[in-house]
């Protein structure tokens, strides 16, 4: 059991890695990695409605789908359960947080519209995951989400400072940094973790 | 038939539970908004139309309630709309200092070299493009292309043989055109102040020579007249402080590349 975890949390977090591997939530990976403030907002938000998003899904899918032989519904509620985390983080974000409210800005109601959220838990169903095994590939698929956007809003504060050529300005050389750090990922690819 | 109605059921009811558990939260983290703020958005135009500079009467209205911004910014109400919403925010009306648009650039059609011959879209940010810099070989020229003259809401801006002017009597100070510049050389200054450098160039003297009949050469003629020192030359180009600025325009006189713009002439 505990293996088993060990080996769906490092491949979540990085041979797998949501963003530079899977190439899901490219979106608020580039949207929102303007500042590493702002990117570990988002992360965190990410990882909250990843792991819940996966828990919550994980009870609809086997005790009312699967049990009422309705599977293909699987993608419609589980859009329906991420909308209505996204409304209810959005919410608590305002009241609580509301400087980084502002600063997530239209990212934060995009979520919902994240196809990392979406697909993890689509994954969780195609890879037969039971309960605790769903909520862990969500929360750390969360944190892989987190870390790439964090380390990728580092490099982009940093490259802001940097002399590259005019013409490459803007989002130009925000694609060509995602592209060597996702490059940096491909290190970890083809790992395998003995069981 | 059954699957169906067993779908639209299943579906129905998580929606319902949702829906029910979203509302209970959103009274547990209701914002409470500023009562002014809303007050102050009743008494604004509304037309959105931008010319505060805030994004929309909404992020103005905010702006106000927070006590950031001025009462009078709000172009398309006027004064009337400027004393409801001091009224509100209990402030004096204080008009302040009216600021105008100005575009530093002498380089018009003749006068400033050009890099190429650009027969683009009418667009200051396309011709940017051509490695960053534009048409011009003077890198801090006025491109002419009209940016700012689409931005501007009061038909205060207007291409003049190939370079922006400003209408002083239009212009309500909004600062639109300021923000689009794609060169950044637009700025806001005080109405009555009397003369301004009409050059943007910090290039020295012989770089100037080259690319702009015009242009500031930081002779600095103007600074050796100027009675009260108001006009300074900072990096081979004139500045003037309104502060100081007594208004003689003596500097406009003296200027041998004729390019300090006396509004009072």
């Amino acid at each position: 059991m505990l293996s088993s975890i060990i080996t769906i949390s490092l491949g979540a977090i990085l041979i797998n890695n949501f963003i530079f591997s899977q190439f899901l939530g490219c979106c608020p990976f580039l949207g929102c990695s303007n500042k590493v403030d702002t990117a570990l907002g988002m992360g965190l938000a990410v990882v909250f409605v990843m792991g819940l998003a996966s828990a919550i899904c994980w009870v609809i899918n086997e005790y009312i789908l699967v049990a009422l032989h309705l599977e293909f519904l699987q993608t419609l509620a589980f859009i329906l359960v991420i909308a209505a985390l996204v409304q209810f983080v959005e919410m608590f974000l305002k009241k609580m947080v509301p400087s980084l409210y502002s600063a997530l800005g239209i990212f934060l109601p995009l979520i919902t519209t994240n196809c990392a959220v979406l697909g993890v838990v689509l994954l969780n169903v195609q890879n037969n995951y039971n309960f605790i095994e769903s909520l862990v590939y969500g929360i750390t698929g969360g944190i892989g989400f987190l870390l790439a956007i964090v380390l990728f809003a580092s490099v982009r504060e940093r490259v802001e400072f940097a002399e590259y050529p005019e013409c490459f300005r803007g989002f130009s050389i925000c694609l060509v940094s995602a592209a060597l750090v996702a490059l940096a990922f491909m290190g970890f690819s083809g790992m395998a973790i003995p069981v | 038939m059954k699957t169906i109605l067993l779908a639209m059921l299943v579906l129905g009811v998580l929606g319902g539970i949702f829906g029910a558990l979203l509302a209970y939260a959103s009274k547990i983290f209701y914002v409470k908004v500023d009562p002014k703020q809303a007050a102050v958005r009743e008494a604004l135009a509304g037309a959105n139309c931008g010319g505060c500079g805030y994004p929309g009467c909404d992020g103005y209205a905010a702006a106000v309630a927070k006590g950031e911004a001025p009462c009078n910014r709000c172009v398309a109400g006027g004064a009337e709309t400027a004393a409801r919403v001091a009224e509100i925010m209990g402030a004096a009306n204080e008009a302040g200092e009216k600021m105008v648009a100005f575009v530093p650039c002498s380089g018009c059609e003749g006068v400033a070299e050009k890099r190429f011959n650009y027969t683009g879209p009418e667009d200051c940010q396309a011709a940017m493009l051509f490695g960053g810099k534009s048409n011009k070989l003077c890198t801090f020229a006025c491109i002419g292309l009209g940016n700012c003259v689409r931005a501007c809401q009061f038909d205060a801006m207007h291409i003049v043989n190939g370079i922006a002017q400003v209408n002083r009597s239009n212009c309500v100070g909004c600062g639109a055109c300021v923000d689009i510049c794609p060169k950044s050389i637009v700025k806001l200054i005080p109405e009555s102040q009397r003369v301004e450098p009409g050059c943007s160039s910090h290039d020295k003297g012989g770089v100037v020579m080259k690319v702009c009949k015009a242009g500031c050469i930081g002779c600095m003629k103007c600074q050796r007249e100027c009675p009260a020192g108001a006009i300074v030359v900072k990096d081979a180009l004139a500045e003037v402080d309104p502060a100081k600025c007594i208004g003689c325009g003596k500097c406009a006189e003296v200027c041998p590349r004729h390019i300090i713009v006396d509004f009072q002439a």
